[in-house]
């Protein structure tokens, strides 16, 4: 049996991705024929067997990013391949007997071990015959990760050890230490556990999904904190770290964040049935942690308040089936309801800039700058992207903004200064149906507001029951140093500037 | 050392292919990788424009295409998938666009390297012009105070080269506007003519750039159907 190897493409390249395999498991190749194709930057590289024989097996999935000299399959000769090649099942032979007159075409006189498939290696691999120079699981799971990461890491100061890793064995790719920049807190004063002993490493179980989902709330856990939707509650950006409450319950906070591969070692929390025999007990991963710190330090900083006003949108409506296709055509932009919402929140908030400000200590700071939130929700958890400056901007620059920052929150392109310095924010349950949300402030800030659904629903007009395009919009704010009124009056402008929006500014 | 020997004896072969359309790109590129592998054909440049088409490497981002690829096919844009490495670019009229089906054995064989060297060939062929460009950290290409003026995209097979570089002599830069060029945000791009505020001939930007590779690559030039002045 022969290993295929990511070959080293250059002095200066430590790693490369998968992008391809040409070949299927099973599939006869020849020597030097295009097996797999890999990636590294700007340059694309295909992979030609290194033996004649049968393609065994594919230890590395396309999408994978591994350091080179990583096996990512395995070829086996004609005789080998002949023999009923057991689908790696249970229980994989640790060290399978090696045929002793290994075929000619096979340079690596060494019995290679099978092991497992793919990502179970690293956990129950038997001893596994390495030449020089190969990395062994064990070094894979040691490191970790790879130079350009520790490099990233170094630079931002972050721990590898608290990033969730998604690569094979868990080790940390680069996407997942740049989702994690961007996710974290830009005050690096809230650091990792200063020196976690050496033993923290876990070992990672096979990681079931190459992104870390959100976890699911276990069933028989207590009910969330907040009962609002989780949707019109966005993830704070970066921000001062939480002084820890004087009361907190001390056992789960004091204790170092254990990585999220980690089996539960936390004592389970009173009240709480025996967590495996009846629930599944997933850790939190850091956005998770994040939100959650965040949601409930400003629920005990803001004195919440939510008042909704009813808009009818059916003027919005017409501007916008009027001037989309335009919009399309000659900007490259989907014109949506949000950049209408965004301009008027704007308007609105220049005439009442109690709506943008920030509690100081004892003072009110009004904001010179309108930098408006989004609120996007992601399959990975919500971030809030800042079109800065967004009163200097007109309908285009909005809509544009508001897609490109869309974009490259889905793509986890956002750069850590992109979350930071909003003034308002915006979120939008109605996406998902929502008539209207009481959504939670994000701090500092002292209001956001939640877009609702917008449809079609009868209407009193003229004493007429008449179809209009309706929509909530629901404003909460801090009712510290907004009052009523001005939220009503701010809500009353916002809903005036949509229905007489002006189509000049289209 | 005799390496170095062997090595600048080889030739570096140009054809200028004229103007053509991406996808007989990729059909002659094919070929000429299996040549070049086989031993049948020396190192070779293909020197060329394309028809306008947005192409996307293998790490593409399909939402780096800001517009709908049906709407830009029917504005004449080809949009293509292609095997060389990088995310989206956009070719076109006053493009030249460079192919290195180049050997890299056997003392050659590192793909950074190999990307280097063609910004080297690059920074020298607008040094020509009295233009200062050079290289971003990070961010392959050839760049010209912030702005892009070249882009580059590789592939590799048993260590031959294909792809290669796009510099944009007098390209219609609204063009890019309809993509993220290469999944960079907030990045203008750049030509020649647009720095200079000049002309400036496709031909003679040609010649150029062949002999700086050729230097680059201690190749001896055969440019057979060239029209050097």
């Amino acid at each position: 049996m022969v290993d295929i190897l990511m070959p080293q493409m250059g002095e200066s390249i430590a790693e490369g991705t998968v992008t391809k395999w040409l070949k299927k498991v099973g599939d006869r190749v020849q020597r030097d024929e295009p097996i797999l194709e890999i990636s590294t930057d700007k340059v694309d590289a295909e992979i030609p067997s290194p033996a004649a024989g049968v393609l065994r097996e594919i230890k590395v999935d396309s999408g994978a990013t591994v350091p080179i000299n990583a096996v990512l399959g395995v070829i086996a000769d004609e005789a080998q391949a002949g023999a009923p090649a057991p689908q790696p099942a249970a229980a994989a032979p640790a060290a399978a007997p090696a045929p002793a007159a290994a075929s000619a075409a096979v340079p690596t006189p060494a019995p290679t071990a099978t092991a497992p498939p793919t990502l179970a290696a690293p956990a129950a691999s038997g001893p596994a015959t390495l030449k020089p120079g190969e990395l062994t699981a064990e070094d894979l799971r040691r490191t970790r990760s790879s130079p350009v990461v520790r490099k990233i890491a170094a630079e931002h100061q972050v721990d590898i050890r608290q990033v969730q890793g998604t690569g094979i064995a868990g080790r940390v790719t680069r996407q997942d230490i740049l989702q994690h920049l961007e996710t974290r807190p830009a005050d690096p004063t809230a650091p990792p556990p200063p020196t976690a002993p050496p033993m923290q490493v876990p070992t990672p179980p096979p990681m079931p999904a190459p992104r870390p989902q959100p976890p699911a709330p276990p069933a028989s856990a207590p009910p969330a904190p907040a009962a609002a939707p989780t949707l019109s509650m966005p993830t704070p950006p970066p921000m001062p770290p939480v002084a820890p409450p004087a009361a907190a319950p001390a056992p789960t906070p004091a204790a170092p964040p254990v990585a999220p591969t980690a089996p539960p070692a936390a004592p389970p929390l009173p009240g709480m049935p025996t967590p495996a025999a009846r629930a599944q007990v997933v850790p939190m991963s850091p956005i998770r942690k994040k939100t959650a710190e965040h949601m409930v330090q400003s629920k005990r900083t803001s004195a919440h308040v939510t008042t909704v006003f009813e808009v009818d949108m059916s003027h919005v409506d017409k501007l916008r089936s009027r001037h989309k296709a335009a919009y399309e055509q000659q900007h490259f932009v989907k014109l949506t309801y949000l950049p209408f919402i965004v301009k008027a929140a704007v308007d609105a908030l220049k005439a009442f800039p109690v709506l943008n400000s920030s509690v100081d200590g004892d003072a009110i700071a009004y904001h010179k700058d309108v930098n408006i939130g989004i609120a996007v929700a992601l399959d990975w958890g919500l971030i809030v992207p800042v079109i800065r400056s967004a009163d200097e901007k007109n309908l285009l620059g909005l809509a544009r903004s508001i897609n490109d920052l869309a974009d490259r929150a889905r793509t986890r392109r956002l750069k850590v200064d992109e979350v930071q310095g909003g003034t308002f924010t915006i979120t939008n349950p109605g996406v998902f149906g929502s008539l209207f949300g009481t959504p939670i402030i994000n701090q500092p800030q002292v209001a956001i507001l939640a877009v609702g659904t917008i449809e079609k629903r009868p209407v009193v007009r003229d004493d007429a029951i008449a179809i209009r395009t309706m929509m909530y919009l629901a404003l909460s704010f801090d009712h510290r140093i907004v009052d009523g009124a001005d939220a009503d009056r701010f809500m009353a402008q916002l809903k005036k500037g949509l229905q007489e929006f002006d189509e000049t500014a289209l | 050392m005799t390496t170095t020997a062997a090595a600048s004896t080889r030739t570096l072969a140009v054809r200028r292919l004229g103007r053509i359309r991406y996808a007989d790109g990729l059909k002659l590129q094919a070929e000429l990788v299996a040549d070049r592998q086989a031993g049948r054909i020396p190192d070779t440049l293909l020197l060329l424009e394309h028809d306008p088409a947005f192409t996307l490497g293998q790490n593409a981002k399909r939402e780096h295409i800001l517009a709908d690829p049906d709407a830009l096919r029917a504005k004449g844009f080809d949009v293509e998938e292609t095997g060389r490495g990088g995310d989206v670019t956009y070719h076109g009229p006053g493009q030249l666009v460079a192919y290195g089906i180049l050997d890299l054995n056997p003392d050659r064989r590192d793909v950074h390297q190999y990307l280097r060297d063609l910004e080297e060939a690059i920074i020298r062929t607008c040094a020509d012009y009295g233009l200062d460009a050079g290289r971003a950290e990070k961010m392959t290409g050839v760049w010209i105070g912030g702005r892009k003026v070249a882009a580059i995209g590789v592939r590799i097979a048993r260590w031959v080269t294909s792809h290669g570089l796009a510099l944009n002599v007098s390209t219609d830069l609204a063009a890019f506007r309809h993509i993220i060029p290469c999944g960079l945000h907030g990045r203008d791009v750049t030509s020649l003519e647009r720095e200079l505020a000049r002309p400036v001939e496709m031909s003679e930007v040609m010649d150029r750039l062949a002999a700086h590779m050729a230097e680059v690559f201690i190749r001896t030039l055969c440019d057979t159907e060239g029209s050097t002045g």
